[in-house]
């Protein structure tokens, strides 16, 4: 069972932050959309191996030469605070 | 039909075409479009009649999904912490319509980020059925589904993770195909579920999606699932004798409105009298798809959308506090209740102690779930089943009951699981309301699909029918 400490500490991890408001919905929808998975346990999967993707290719190599990328410029326009030429972020430390 | 357009078009204008559409949109009462590229549109319309080209959609308007980039025209996955990106690079499959002559009108509206089935979760409001304008159009491309249907644009692109093309295509009565995974390259395209998901066409027949298909498919080095190998759809093979196609049992009965399942055994019997064959097949393991397939989805979400953090692009609000702060602060704004729901359960399914229950076991399903289609095309060529258990429900019926939502996806998200193509045809009517046919068909032999397709849309009338609301 999801409780509302689970869906604030999920949250956190998720670095999306929970009202309070918003908790008890949360509780209910999660708890019922899990229940529905768990029908996945009566599924036998003993010796299955996991799809990890449907198309095999794997190790796709390529030459390692420089091609033409985005200018600063471009690469900057879109970002909503910017200093000095470079992304402005908060506080690390 | 785009054939033709094309060739009216070399012999009128291209500009007049495109400014009767905008003038349509104008008038829409259906939300289908979000942002119209209308001054570069014009101009590149302009162009084509001062000198017209000779690609494959010389002078052809298409409408692209908010979560294709298009360089220079928003592209924000109809959610709220996007707003204002304008991408800096056009997506692969843009490069390559754009390299055949076409002109790109303008963005359609989806649910946010590509999560649902009835585009009601934009922030954009949500998109309505040109069948009847209190029904959803599907999702989750749905304003691209509406918009071609309602005639206000002659063909368009979506996405398809989990039936977002087919979805819509069916509940709109159009043809929207998603291909083998791997078969179009996915640059450029917003990820939400990177492993199932495919960009497809929407078009008003068969030989359209084909033409687009012939246009999009092929090896791009920028995608590293992209697929090597030839891909020719033009002509097709329009012949449907001999074809051997399965219908699974559990694809019928049980949550199967009885018009839908009506409407397909029609068409099946429309097959057979062309000259196919069928028989029952089972894919046993459909009953798990679903939990399977939402379990992937939610935890590929939950990565995927780590990036919308504010610093590169889109929203930023507030003074800055620490770094986690300010990052939980502008996703809590920023993304809507149920693309917040598929990231915090994706990110729970991944967390330490949950990780084999949930997306190691639903991998896993995955695999017994590609293994019964295999089973199934040992002896069959195509597989035939509805595309939605139910025609278009109503705008607001079931947003507030995610599980509900998620139900009506049972018949199409094994297709995502197994990475096999899949295309809805238009193939009768639920009351007003109109039908999807399926055709699933091998890995990379969308030829069969569209060959089987276009057989059935030469001896039916239901491409043709147009809704009268709009």
């Amino acid at each position: 069972m999801i409780t509302r400490d689970d869906v604030e500490h999920i949250g956190w991890l998720a670095s999306i932050k929970v009202e309070d408001n918003e908790k008890d919905e949360f509780v209910e929808q999660f708890n019922s959309i899990l229940d529905y998975f768990h029908q996945l346990d009566e599924v036998d999967t003993e010796g299955v191996e996991p799809t990890y993707r449907v198309v095999d290719l794997a190790n796709i190599f390529r030459e390692d030469v420089a091609c033409p990328s985005l200018s600063q410029e471009e690469a900057l326009k879109n970002a909503p605070r910017c200093l000095n030429g470079y992304f402005k972020s908060p506080r690390i430390v | 039909m785009l054939a033709e357009l094309r060739e009216q078009l070399q012999a009128g204008s291209a500009e007049e075409y495109l400014c009767k559409l905008f003038e349509k949109i104008e008038k829409s009462k259906l939300n289908g479009f979000t942002t119209l590229a209308r001054e570069s549109a014009i101009l590149e319309a302009r162009e084509f009649d001062r000198s017209p080209g000779h690609g494959l959609l010389a002078g052809v308007p298409i409408a692209i999904k908010e979560c294709i980039s298009t360089k220079g025209i928003q592209t924000c996955c109809s959610s709220r912490i996007l707003q204002g990106y304008i991408p800096p690079y056009n997506a692969h499959v843009v490069e390559r319509l754009k390299a055949e002559g076409a002109i790109i009108m303008g963005k359609t509206n989806m649910d946010e980020f590509a999560m649902g089935s009835s585009t009601e979760t934009s922030c954009f409001g949500p998109t309505k059925n040109p069948w009847d304008l209190r029904a959803v159009p599907g999702g989750s491309s749905g304003g691209s589904a509406a918009v071609v249907a309602g005639g206000e644009a002659p063909c368009a692109l979506g996405s398809d993770t989990g039936g977002s093309v087919r979805c819509p295509a069916s509940f709109c009565g159009i043809v929207g195909l998603k291909p083998t995974y791997g078969l179009v390259s996915r640059y450029g395209l917003v990820s939400y579920a990177n492993s199932l998901e495919q960009i497809g066409p929407l078009t008003h027949t068969v030989e359209d999606t084909a033409l687009l298909m012939q246009i999009m498919a092929g090896h791009d080095g920028r995608d590293t699932t992209s697929a090597k190998g030839k891909c020719d759809y033009l002509p097709i093979k329009e012949d449907a004798a001999g074809l051997k196609i399965g219908i699974p049992k559990e694809y019928f009965g049980e949550g199967v409105n009885k018009d839908v399942e009506k409407a397909v055994w029609d068409a099946i019997h429309t097959l057979e009298s062309l000259g196919a064959t069928w028989q029952e097949v089972s894919l046993p393991h459909t009953k798990h798809a679903l939990a399977a397939y939402y379990v992937i989805a939610m935890s590929e979400a939950s990565s995927n959308l780590a990036r919308f953090d504010g610093l590169r692009y889109g929203l930023r609000v507030g003074e800055d506090k620490d770094w986690h702060t300010t990052f939980s602060e502008i996703r809590a704004k920023g993304f809507g209740p149920e693309v917040k729901r598929r990231i915090l359960l994706g990110t729970y399914a991944l967390s330490a102690g949950y990780y084999g229950r949930y997306y190691l076991k639903a991998l896993k399903v995955r695999t017994l779930i590609k293994e019964d289609f295999l089973r199934a095309f040992k002896d069959v060529d195509l597989v035939a089943g509805p595309t939605m258990p139910i025609p278009a429900f109503k705008i607001g019926e079931r947003i507030n009951d995610p599980l509900s939502l998620y139900l009506a996806d049972v018949f199409t998200v094994p297709i995502n699981l197994a990475g096999v193509p899949a295309i809805s045809v238009p193939c009768g009517f639920a009351g007003h309301l109109p039908v999807g046919l399926q055709l699933i068909g091998k890995h990379f032999d969308e030829a069969t699909v569209l060959q089987a397709a276009q057989a059935f849309e030469a001896a039916t009338p239901f491409h043709e029918k147009k809704p009268e609301v709009v």
